[in-house]
């Protein structure tokens, strides 16, 4: 099994790599479910605009 | 080994246990500068062609059962009005805030994502990564739930940020089988994730009727899908451009591909 994953990065920078790379990923789900899906009234209307132009889900 | 030191002078040996910041920093940077560029071309076009469609969309609220107008009466009644931007400037503003900082997050995105497969290797197979990340966030979500304008009905929200999200991670989940996992299987399972969400399907209002114009309606799923492609290529190519100055050489397999 394991020897069929492809590319899936250097085997020897992996481990330190997979922490710095996860929070980088975790940081920006963050970023874009705050301005994308945040419900406060406040956030919704300053993103209004966008999350329309976005196609996310909006009131 | 590939020398992944050459471009990162900060990077000591000493730091190449648990955790390494200067990988952090680096994805931070290269998603920084892309996401900039890559959002202030999103906030160009939408001013230019999303908004202007939402504005002539609003003038039909309250002409239907919008969800806008009813907010609006039950809030006059508390008397207590939740804060929104002045039209025109100020509104414009907020839109480019948007706009630029979720580039940045959606930088960060397809910046970490791309790590894993071991790295983006120029602008043209960043063009690729761009394709896909459009057809994760753009393509796929909005086969069920199409770009809305405002006084269009539509589905219960919650039911419909979930279907969006969970439509979102299958089709990234699915691309990621059939493009990493060299097995016939995971390639057959990749396609289910992506049409499983479609086949359960999105949430859907009780009536498609609305009093905005099917045209004008039509129009902007277009330019809403079209502003998306684009914003999505710009900000893989902005990746793969600036990877080698942050990252070195990319340890990708497919480099021969771009």
């Amino acid at each position: 099994m394991n020897s069929n994953t492809t590319t899936l990065g250097a085997p020897v920078s992996t481990r330190s790599r997979a922490m710095p790379l996860a929070m980088a990923a975790l940081l920006g789900l963050f970023v874009v479910a705050v301005s994308g899906f945040a419900p406060m009234e406040a956030v919704h209307n300053a993103a209004h605009d966008y999350r329309h132009s976005m196609a996310f889900p909006c009131h | 080994m590939p020398p992944t030191t050459i471009a990162t002078p900060w990077h000591f040996p000493a730091t190449n246990g648990l955790f390494d910041m200067s990988d952090l920093r680096n994805v931070v940077f290269v998603a920084a500068l892309a996401g900039l560029l890559a959002g202030l071309v999103l906030t160009a076009m939408q001013i230019y062609a999303t908004v202007p469609l939402i504005l002539q969309a609003e003038t039909f609220e309250g002409a239907g059962g919008d969800h806008h107008g009813e907010a609006a009466v039950s809030e006059a009644e508390d008397g207590v009005e939740a804060w929104a931007p002045a039209d025109g400037m100020e509104r414009n503003l907020y839109t480019a805030l948007a706009a630029i900082v979720t580039g940045v997050g959606f930088g960060l995105l397809l910046v970490a994502a791309s790590e894993f497969a071991g790295g983006i290797a120029g602008w043209r197979q960043g063009l690729v990564w761009g394709f896909a990340g459009f057809a994760v966030f753009t393509l796929a979500p909005g086969l069920g739930l199409p770009p809305e304008l405002p006084a269009m009905p539509a589905a219960d929200l919650v039911a419909r940020q979930i279907w969006w999200i969970a439509t979102v991670a299958a089709t990234a989940a699915g691309l990621a089988l059939i493009a990493f996992r060299a097995s016939a299987v995971w390639a057959v399972v990749g396609v289910a994730l992506i049409v499983a969400p479609h086949l359960i399907g999105a949430p859907q209002p009780v009536s498609h009727e609305s009093p905005v114009p099917a045209d004008l309606h039509h129009r902007f799923v277009v330019v809403v899908t079209v502003t998306n492609l684009v914003f999505w290529l710009v900000l893989g190519a902005a990746v793969g451009a600036l990877r080698p100055r942050f990252f070195g050489q990319a340890d990708n397999a497919r480099t021969s591909f771009a």
